[in-house]
């Protein structure tokens, strides 16, 4: 599915991914950890092509192509959708407006809309005034309208519930399991280890893969002794 | 004047598709299938007046400061008031007098229609608003496709009296080479509203205006809301202006312009001379081109002390985190800049009334994709 070869990505000319190799399969989700600042956010961003992310090195291939020169709407429509840390508020156009565009489907944007709670927030303006919570809930919502084969997933639980958690994770679950779909999901808490099946996980430290295990070891390892400890854990850094 | 009102019949053969189109554009609904009454005036000539209802006396000013001779009053007052003086070579112009108490639940209608080469259009236009009275008013101001170098001076007086509610929307669609002159004053008396709702998304070579509402009692409020495209090698010197002579009154101007590579200058006015006044003024701005220039120029002024006036402005260029997010729910570069400037231009800001929403928002949608 992706496929992601020794990937130097640099912001503002600084250099912030060095050499990262990646691959996640079909049906495969990976979760990502790491310490804020060191890169997660930035990976996800390159692969999906925003502007300002500037691919210095490497190949980045998704369903058998090179889709290192796309641009942003390309690789969606190959199939890439991503979920946004930190989205931006954009007036007068309606959350209706965007789910309209991505599913043709009344009756399933509806359903989605309800099971998210998110029925009121459709007339109004994306992510204006929403609260954390809503944003994450309206984000999630988008993307799996979208029905792409790959998530990218970038804090999904952040600032959100523990009720809505749940709801999150089963609506979330539903759709990576139901259609043998693939994710890349960040996450600090992991709590979202609670409702998908997660068979990877790995840990970006400075811009660099560390370690690669079982999500939820690695998470209760990084819980009981921080990421400081990670640099001399029992796992071998990965390259 | 010259002219008398024809027939509808006889009002349509007068047009080609062209001057149809022109006309629909500016909101005019010649079907009149939703409005109480209706006005029209081509050039210098009447050629629709029409109320459908008993509550609305419309016609030209000077029919009506005929027939009406103690309405004389009210031509030039609101200008006397504010000790300013105005144009006095007009030909014609619509009258609209509002019954007191009544309430009008379709809008009414008037159209000035520029259709003949260099003709210089002068009108004068007289709106009262009687006691408790409620209306809704669009006005279109169009030209012909031959209308070249066409020139129209509008000037409007509204008298919205004790209580009366008055929605005024004026929806301009001239051509490249026009330049135009709108001058208006409203009285707002205690306890009535104004609402004054502009589009212009149309090219037009010049227009200059500041209207003008004066918030006489106690109670009043004003609402002057306005969208804007600017075309290229065009200037909009569009303005508002609220002053408070009353204490407890409100005001809100809200104005969005996008420049497409023309130059606006937004101002805006707030002046109390009361206080417990409270108002606020909001200006945004997007530029699409180099060429464009928004210039906003926002004024508050008061001599006291128990007032909240308050403004905020902002103009810039379509922000690429927009452009860039829209892309990642795959929407092409363009469709997402298209998606937000409608966004940005959104009709929700004007406080139109219901059954004149749907229409221009399909006005509007119309107008934005010809020109984007
Ligand atoms: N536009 C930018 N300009 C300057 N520096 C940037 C920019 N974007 C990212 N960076 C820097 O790149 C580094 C990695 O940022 P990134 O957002 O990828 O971190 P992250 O791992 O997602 O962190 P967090 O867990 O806090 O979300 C940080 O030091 C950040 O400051
Ligand atoms: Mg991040």
């Amino acid at each position: 599915m992706l496929d992601i070869k020794k990937l130097s990505v640099a912001v503002e000319g600084k250099t912030i991914l060095k050499d990262v190799d990646l691959q996640i399969g079909k049906g495969e989700v990976l979760v990502l950890f790491g310490p804020n600042g060191s890169g997660k956010t930035t990976l996800i961003k390159a692969i999906m092509g925003f502007g300002g992310y500037s691919v210095k090195r490497g190949q980045m291939l998704f369903r058998d192509k090179v889709i290192n020169n796309f641009s942003i709407e390309e690789r969606e429509h190959l199939g890439i959708g991503i979920m946004h840390q930190h989205p931006p508020k954009i007036r007068g156009v309606k959350l209706s407006q965007i789910a309209q565009f991505l599913c043709k489907n009344e009756k399933k944007i509806k359903d989605l809309a309800r099971r998210l709670s998110l029925e009121e927030h459709l007339d109004r303006d994306i992510n204006l005034g929403f609260s954390g919570g809503e944003m994450k809930r309206s984000e999630l919502f988008q993307v799996l309208l979208q029905d792409p084969h790959l998530l990218l997933l970038d804090e999904p639980e952040s600032g959100v519930d523990l009720e809505n958690i749940s709801i999150m994770g089963k609506v979330l679950n539903d759709y990576l399991a139901r259609q043998d779909k693939s994710a890349l999901i960040i996450t600090h808490t992991g709590y979202i280890l609670d409702y998908i099946n997660a068979e990877k996980g790995c840990v970006m430290m400075e811009g660099e893969f560390w370690c690669e295990g079982n999500p939820k070891e690695i998470f209760e390892s990084i819980k009981k002794s921080g990421y400081e400890k990670c640099k001399e854990c029992q796992w071998q850094k990965k390259s | 004047m010259q002219g008398v009102p024809v027939a509808k019949e006889e009002l349509i053969k007068n047009f080609n598709q062209k001057d149809m189109e022109s006309i629909a554009s500016s909101g005019m609904d010649l079907s009149e299938s939703m409005r109480c009454a209706s006005f029209l005036q081509q050039d210098n000539k009447v050629l629709l007046q029409r109320s459908l209802s008993d509550a609305v006396d419309i016609l030209s000013t000077p029919q009506a400061l005929k027939k009406f001779p103690r309405l004389k009053k009210y031509f030039g007052k609101s200008f006397k008031s504010l000790n300013r003086d105005y144009p006095k070579d007009t030909e014609g112009g619509y009258f609209i007098r509002v019954k007191k108490g009544r309430t009008v639940k379709l809008p009414i209608q008037a159209c000035l229609f520029l259709k003949t080469k260099k003709f210089e259009q002068k009108v004068h236009n007289v709106i009262i608003v009687e006691e408790g009275a409620r209306v809704y008013l669009i006005t279109g101001c169009a030209a012909s496709s031959v209308a070249h170098e066409g020139f129209h001076l509008g000037i409007s007086e509204f008298f919205v009296q004790k209580g009366g509610y008055l929605n005024f929307t004026m929806v301009h669609s001239w051509r490249e080479d026009v330049s135009v002159r709108p001058i208006s004053i409203a009285m707002v008396e205690e306890g009535a509203s104004f609402i004054s709702n502009y589009v212009c998304l149309r090219p037009v070579r010049e227009i200059i205006m500041y209207p003008t509402a004066v918030a006489l009692g106690s109670g009043a409020r004003v609402s002057f809301n306005s969208l804007i495209l600017s075309h290229p090698s065009t200037l909009q010197d569009i303005g508002s202006r609220v002053i408070f002579k009353a204490k407890n009154a409100q005001a809100e101007i809200v104005a969005r312009a996008v420049s497409l590579g023309g130059k606006v200058i937004a101002r805006g006015h707030l002046k109390a001379e009361e206080q417990d006044v409270k108002a606020h003024l909001e200006c945004r701005g997007l530029l699409l081109s180099k060429q464009g220039i928004i210039h906003a120029i926002p004024e508050l002024e008061t001599d006291f002390r128990d007032v909240d006036l308050s403004h905020e402005a902002a103009i810039g260029k379509i922000s690429r985190d927009e452009i860039e997010y829209l892309c990642s729910r795959g929407f092409s570069q363009q469709e997402a800049q298209a998606i937000i400037i409608r966004g940005f231009m959104d009709i929700d800001i004007l406080g139109l009334p219901q059954v004149l929403r749907k229409e221009i928002k399909e006005l509007e949608d119309k107008t934005l994709k010809a020109s984007l």
